[in-house]
């Protein structure tokens, strides 16, 4: 057996936590963009898009993110689309994310009070400017901290990918595991990396949370 | 040619028939106080003269034009009446300087200079050239409301749609609000009020509008309905009101 040291276990475990990182930015990011185009849809004046992008939610808030996974990994290899693990990691957690997030912020837009939707329509207003200056800014001050207690969630969801082979943090830690049989160091550590990379965002969203519900 | 027309104006919440064709007409430069008890549609009509509820039926003709439905109608009629609220509705992420700027550099591109110079002028007007920039929740009620009608003068409304803007202030805080109503009144403003300050009607507007289940059920000059009203209903209601005041 070789004689494997706890750096090299910390090393190797770095080295695949920026994978966990790098694939939790693309998925906030390109979730972020995807999930303003649902929250626009969702509060939009067509119900028919209304009602499909209520769907698209529950859809994803209503099956496990592992099957939502195996979906994009060997589902759409059925049809003749292979993706990688990254590329179905990437693509899985984009979705999730979109859905989440497009729905956090539903809840955003609509805690404005009608109002200021009255308010802004009453001085001629349209409707893309009364969202753009009025309805947004207000928004987003609500939207704030259950977004980055979100990014906590999908920080966490990344680790599913491992069991399609994609080498993150959880998939590196069962390969030392395998390789060292010292399943309650690795995994110990394995845990303290995802401590590490959440907890400062748990505080953060507590903090936005308690100093922007003081605030106007 | 009357500034605002409306012609048999009907319009129903559901099964409810809130408005039961509505005609009334308003000139240029008049007042209108509009009373009635709580439920006999006032606000839905005068919701209904800026496009805020849509009607079933019945014309509305700013300045002899039709208004359709379309968006683009509506905020042609938009530009033309404005609205003040009982609530206010400020904006509350922007301070009252900017809340008057906003709409005239949005809806009528106007540079942040000029926007910013109609907003001094027109919060000069209300009074609050002090409170420029401060936040609504840092004014009192009637500094808000305000800060409110001066946003509403700043688009140059023709006509100004006024819903009980009073009735949420704190008793001393009325009178600065009604003040400023009665200057814009003395400089010729068109207004449509609903109110419950039986005298300020009386003292400012030029027609009283007697409100009754969805119906114009009375109208006429103030001296006249406050002193002979021709219907019952109105005669109680005034018995009513004068009691409780
Ligand atoms: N959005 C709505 N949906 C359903 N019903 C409504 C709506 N708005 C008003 N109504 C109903 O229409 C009727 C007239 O309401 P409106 O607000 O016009 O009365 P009002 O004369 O302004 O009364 P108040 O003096 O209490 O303000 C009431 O019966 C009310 O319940
Ligand atoms: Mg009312």
């Amino acid at each position: 057996m070789f004689d494997i040291s706890l750096w090299d276990i910390v090393r190797n475990l770095l080295l695949a936590a920026r994978w966990t990182v790098l694939l939790s930015l693309v998925a906030f990011i390109c979730g972020g963009i995807a999930g303003l185009a649902v929250l626009f849809a969702r509060v939009s004046a067509f119900p028919w898009l209304r009602r499909a992008m209520g769907w698209y939610i529950e859809l994803f808030q209503g099956t496990p993110l592992l099957m939502q996974l195996f979906l994009c990994f060997f589902g759409l290899s059925l049809v003749g689309i292979e993706l990688s693990p990254w590329e179905a990691a990437a693509l899985s957690l984009t979705l999730f994310a979109s859905a989440f997030l497009g729905e956090i912020w539903r809840g955003c837009v609509e805690a404005v009070p009608k109002g200021q939707w009255e308010a802004s329509s009453a001085l001629a207003m349209g409707y893309f400017q009364q969202m753009r200056y009025v309805v947004l800014p207000q928004a987003m001050r609500l939207a704030v901290a259950p977004t980055v207690g979100f990014s906590v969630q999908l920080i966490k969801g990344t680790a599913v990918t491992s069991i399609i082979g994609f080498i993150e943090l959880t998939k590196a830690g069962t390969m030392i595991t395998n390789a060292t049989f010292r399943p309650f160091t690795v995994y110990g550590l394995v845990a303290v990396f995802y401590f590490c990379l959440c907890y400062p965002l748990s505080l953060l969203a507590r903090r936005l949370e308690r100093k922007l519900h003081a605030a106007r | 040619m009357p500034l605002v027309e409306l012609a048999a104006i009907w319009k129903s919440f559901g099964q409810n028939p809130v408005l039961k064709g509505i005609d009334l007409t308003v000139e240029e430069g008049q007042v209108i106080a509009m009373i009635g008890r709580s439920g006999s549609g006032k606000s839905t009509l005068l919701r209904s003269i800026n496009g805020l509820e849509r009607i079933d039926d019945g014309t509305i003709l700013i300045d002899g034009e039709k208004i359709g439905s379309k968006d683009a109608d509506l905020r042609t009629l938009r530009l033309q009446v404005g609205m003040v609220f009982q609530q206010f509705n400020l904006f509350p992420h922007l301070s009252a300087r900017e809340n008057v700027m906003l709409a005239p550099m949005v809806v009528k591109k106007a540079s942040r200079k000029a926007a910013g110079a109609l907003a001094d002028a027109m919060l000069a007007k209300v009074g609050l050239s002090d409170r420029a920039g401060h936040y609504p929740d840092q004014l009192s009620g009637g500094q808000q409301q305000r800060v409110a009608i001066a946003r509403s003068l700043a688009m140059e409304p023709r006509v100004l749609l006024c819903d009980e803007v009073t009735s949420a202030l704190d008793p001393e805080l009325v009178n600065e609000v009604l003040a400023v109503v009665r200057q814009l009144a003395k400089e010729g403003m068109t207004l449509i009020m609903v109110t419950h300050e039986m005298r300020f009607a009386r003292e400012v507007c030029d027609k009283l509008v007697f409100m009754h289940q969805g119906r114009i059920h009375e109208e006429g000059s103030p001296a006249e309905l406050f002193s002979a009203p021709k219907t019952p209903e109105l005669a109680q209601f005034i018995g009513l009101v004068e009691a409780a005041g």
